[in-house]
C-alpha cells in the first residue's frame, strides 16, 4: 500500500531560473539572476540585508505588475510569469505580505469567502456554502486566537500589527496553498505574537506544501526551522546552506558573509 | 467679469439672437400647447431673449443646457387606462411602499395603493396657492421655467400633524410607451408638526428612448417633523431628467435625504433647502453612478437662516466609460445662524481615462460662530489594495467591483432604514455588476 502514496519529496514545486527584475522605466536592476529550486515539503529561508531584493522577489513571484522581468519561474511545472496574480493564487501560490493592506469597506469575512470561492471556481470545484465556510473559518480562527468579532470588521482596518499577521496566516490556512511565500512575516511582531504566527505556519507544514520564508533576522527561524537557507545580496543568491547558515549569519552579520562569498 | 457682463447686456432684449436647436424645440413644443397656462408668454420671451442657461451662468457652469439638452419631445398625453394598468402590473417595486403611480407625468389614483391614516392626497393645483416657487421663474432656473411652460401635473400630499406613517409613500414615476415624450410633474408635500414619514421618489423608464422628464417638488416640514426622503433615479439610458426639490425646514425638524442616481443620459438634480427653523437637522447621503456617455449634475443649496442647525452632506460618485459628473454644493449661512454645523463632502472614483468629474463646493458664511467644512476628492482604485485582493485569487474584475462597492459602502451605511438600505445596496451592486452579497456574518 505504501507504494500508492506519491513521493512528494521528488516533486519540484518552485523553480526559478536566471530571474532578473527591474522597476518599469528605471535602469537599476533589483533582481540580477536568481536561481532557486524548492521541492515539495521543503522550507527555504531567504535572508539578506535591506535593499538586497527580498521584497521584490516576493512581489515578482506573486505577480505585482510594477516590474520588467526576464528569466523563468514555474510552480509544479506551470509558467507562473504568464499568469495574472489571481491565477497564480489559484495555482497554489500564496504571498503573506510584509504590510497587509487595510481595505475599508470590505468585510473580512466577505473577503475570505470571496477569495476562497474564487479559487475554488478557478479550479473547477464547487463553491462553499456559508455554513460550511463558517465551520472552516471558526476552526482556523480559533487555532490562531482570532476572535469572530475581529473578522466582522473591515479587512485589517484597525488591526494591530500582530492581528494583521495572524490574519495573513488565517488566509493561508483557509486557502490551502501549495507554495507559501512569507515576506518578513516576523516584522512588527512581539515574541508572543511571533510564536502564535510560527505555530500557525508549522501546523500548515505538509509533505505537499513548500515554504519560502523571507526574513531579515534569524529569530523567526528558531520557530520556523528551515531545511535550507539562502543569502540574498544585491539581487543574487550569494550563499546557500542548511539551517546552520542562519546562525552563522546571526553571529557574523551580513557584511562578513557577503564579502566572504564575493 | 467685464466681458461676460457686456455679453449679457448685449444679449438682453435682443430678439434676433440665434437660437440653439434645444431652444428652438422648446419654443416649438410650447407653441403646440393649448392656450391658457399662466405665465407661458413670459417663459417664451425669456427663452427667446435670454436663452437657456449655459456655461457662463455660474449655476450651470458644467451643464450647458443650450447645447446638451437636445431636442425636447412633445408633452406627454395621459396614457390610456389599459396601458397604465399594464404598467402598474409590470412595475418592479423598489421596496415595500404605498405606491402612487405617476405615468408619463399623470397620476392614476385608481391604480394607487390605499393611503394610510394621516395622509391625504389630491391633484396638485396652482389655485391651492402651491405655486409660489414658479411665480416668477428666471432664465437661470430652467426647471421652474419648463414647469411653468408645460404646466407640470402631480400631487399635493399632506401628512397630518403628529401622525407617524410607518410605511414609505412611493412616487412611482414611470415612462410608459415607446414614443419619446416630455413628462412634467409638480408635487407639493407638506408634513405637519411632529409628524414622521418616509417618501421614495423613484423614476424609471424604457432604455434607448430619448424621453425627458421635468419635475418640481416642494417639501415643507413643520416644527419637529421627521422625514426620510429617498430619491431613486433609474431612468433609461437615453433619458433626460431634470428635477428640482425645494425644501423648507421649520424648527427642530429632522430631514434625512438619500439619493441614488443610476440612470439617464443627461441628469440635473437640484436640491435647495431653506433651513428656516432653529434646531433643525439635515443629512444628505448620495451615490451617483455614471457610466456610458451619461452626464449627471447634482446641485445643492443649503440656506441656514436660523441658529443651532446641523447639516451633513456626502456624495460618493463612480464614473466609468465616458461619463461626466458634476457636484455643485453651496452652503449659505446667514448672520443670524450662529452655531451652524455644516459639513459637505464629495468623493469621486474615476474608473476610466475618459471619465471626468467636476466638483464645486461653495461656502458663504456671514455668522462668526459656526463650524463649516467641505472636502472634495477625486481618485482611482488603489492599485496596492487591488493587488492584495488579486493575490488571494480574486479575479481583476471582481476585485475592482469589490473596491467600488467598498468606496460606496460608507454612504450606503448612512441609510438607517434596513429595507431601503438593502434595496439601494442591491441597485448599486447591480450597476457595478457585483453578485448579491451572501452575508457571512452570523
Amino acid at each position: 500500500m505504501a507504494s500508492d502514496r506519491p513521493n512528494f519529496e521528488s516533486i519540484t514545486m518552485l523553480e526559478i531560473n536566471n530571474l532578473h527584475a527591474r522597476v518599469a522605466d528605471e535602469d537599476t536592476e533589483i533582481l540580477r539572476g536568481i536561481d532557486l529550486t524548492v521541492n515539495a515539503g521543503e522550507v527555504h529561508a531567504i535572508m539578506g540585508p535591506n535593499g538586497s531584493g527580498k521584497s521584490t522577489l516576493s512581489y515578482v513571484l506573486a505577480g505585482k505588475d510594477d516590474y520588467e522581468i526576464t528569466g523563468s519561474v514555474t510552480h509544479k511545472g506551470k509558467d507562473l510569469l504568464a499568469m495574472a496574480p489571481d491565477e497564480r493564487a489559484a495555482a497554489g501560490l500564496f504571498l503573506a505580505f510584509q504590510y497587509p493592506m487595510e481595505i475599508p469597506g470590505v468585510g473580512t469575512m466577505t473577503f475570505l469567502k470571496t477569495a476562497l470561492n474564487a479559487q475554488r471556481r478557478a479550479r473547477g470545484e464547487d463553491e462553499l456554502m456559508t455554513p460550511d465556510f463558517m465551520r472552516l473559518l471558526r476552526s482556523a480562527a480559533a487555532d490562531l486566537e482570532i476572535s469572530m468579532d475581529m473578522l466582522k470588521r473591515p479587512l485589517n482596518v484597525g488591526f494591530s500589527g500582530g492581528e494583521k499577521k495572524r490574519n495573513e496566516i488565517l488566509q493561508m490556512a483557509l486557502l490551502e496553498p501549495s507554495l507559501c511565500i512569507m515576506d518578513e512575516t516576523d516584522s512588527g511582531l512581539d515574541i508572543d505574537a511571533l510564536k502564535v504566527v510560527a505555530d500557525g505556519v508549522n501546523a500548515l507544514r505538509a509533505p505537499d506544501r513548500s515554504f519560502v520564508v523571507i526574513t531579515h533576522y534569524q529569530r523567526l527561524l528558531n520557530h520556523i526551522v528551515p531545511d535550507f537557507v539562502h543569502v540574498l545580496s544585491k539581487g543574487r543568491i550569494v550563499k546557500s546552506g542548511g539551517k546552520e547558515l542562519a546562525l552563522e549569519l546571526e553571529e557574523k552579520g551580513y557584511a562578513d558573509l557577503i564579502a566572504e562569498a564575493a | 467679469m467685464a466681458a461676460s457682463a457686456a455679453l449679457a447686456a448685449s444679449n438682453k432684449g435682443q430678439t434676433d439672437r440665434i437660437l440653439t436647436p434645444a431652444e428652438k424645440s422648446v419654443l416649438a413644443r410650447i407653441a403646440e400647447l393649448p392656450d391658457g397656462q399662466v405665465g407661458r408668454d413670459n417663459v417664451v420671451s425669456l427663452i427667446r431673449d435670454d436663452g437657456l442657461p449655459h456655461r457662463r451662468i455660474e449655476a450651470w457652469k458644467y451643464t450647458d443646457l443650450r447645447t446638451v439638452l437636445g431636442e425636447v419631445p412633445a408633452l406627454a398625453v395621459r396614457p390610456e387606462d389599459e396601458d397604465a394598468t399594464k404598467a402598474a402590473i409590470s412595475y418592479n417595486r423598489f421596496t415595500d411602499a404605498v405606491r402612487l403611480p405617476i405615468f408619463n407625468g399623470q397620476h392614476f389614483p385608481a391604480l394607487a395603493d390605499d393611503l394610510p391614516e394621516g395622509v391625504s392626497v389630491s391633484e396638485y393645483a396652482v389655485a391651492d396657492g402651491n405655486a409660489t416657487a414658479t411665480d416668477a421663474p428666471t432664465t437661470t432656473d430652467a426647471i421652474a421655467l419648463f414647469d411653468q411652460a408645460f404646466g407640470g401635473t402631480g400631487l399635493s400630499i399632506d401628512v397630518a400633524p403628529n401622525a407617524t406613517i410607518a410605511k414609505p409613500i412611493g412616487f412611482a414615476n414611470v415612462i410608459v410607451g415607446d414614443v419619446p415624450v416630455l413628462a412634467a410633474t409638480r408635487h407639493a408635500v407638506t408634513i405637519g408638526n411632529n409628524a414622521t414619514a418616509t417618501f421614495i421618489d423613484r423614476h424609471v423608464g424604457p432604455a434607448d428612448l430619448a424621453y425627458m422628464t421635468n419635475g418640481l417638488t416642494d417639501l415643507t416640514l413643520g416644527a419637529g417633523a421627521k422625514v426620510h426622503w429617498v430619491i431613486v433615479q433609474e431612468e433609461g439610458n437615453a433619458a433626460r431628467h431634470l428635477s428640482q426639490l425645494n425644501i423648507t425646514l421649520a424648527a427642530n425638524a429632522n430631514l434625512n435625504i438619500s439619493v441614488l442616481n443610476a440612470g439617464g443620459a443627461l441628469v440635473r438634480r437640484e436640491i435647495h433647502i431653506d433651513v428656516a427653523g432653529a434646531g433643525s437637522n439635515l443629512t444628505i447621503s448620495g451615490v451617483n453612478l455614471i457610466g456610458g456617455d451619461a452626464h449627471i449634475d447634482v446641485t445643492t443649496t443649503l440656506n441656514h437662516f436660523e441658529p443651532d442647525t446641523t447639516a451633513s452632506e456626502i456624495f460618493r460618485n463612480v464614473v466609468s466609460d465616458k461619463g461626466t459628473g458634476v457636484f455643485q454644493g453651496r452652503i449659505n449661512v446667514a448672520a443670524k445662524a450662529q452655531k451652524t454645523d455644516a459639513q459637505m463632502a464629495c468623493n469621486t472614483l474615476l474608473l476610466s481615462e475618459a471619465a471626468s468629474f467636476s466638483a464645486k463646493p461653495e461656502l458663504e458664511i456671514f455668522a462668526d460662530d459656526v463650524v463649516c467644512g467641505h472636502g472634495a476628492t477625486c481618485g482611482q482604485i488603489d492599485e496596492d489594495m487591488l493587488f492584495f485582493l488579486r493575490s488571494r485569487g480574486i479575479p481583476l474584475k471582481q476585485a475592482e467591483q469589490m473596491m467600488v462597492m467598498a468606496f460606496l459602502s460608507e454612504v450606503i451605511g448612512r441609510v438607517d432604514d434596513d429595507p431601503i438600505r438593502n434595496a439601494l445596496d442591491a441597485r448599486i451592486r447591480d450597476w457595478i455588476g457585483l453578485p448579491p452579497e451572501v452575508s457571512v456574518n452570523e
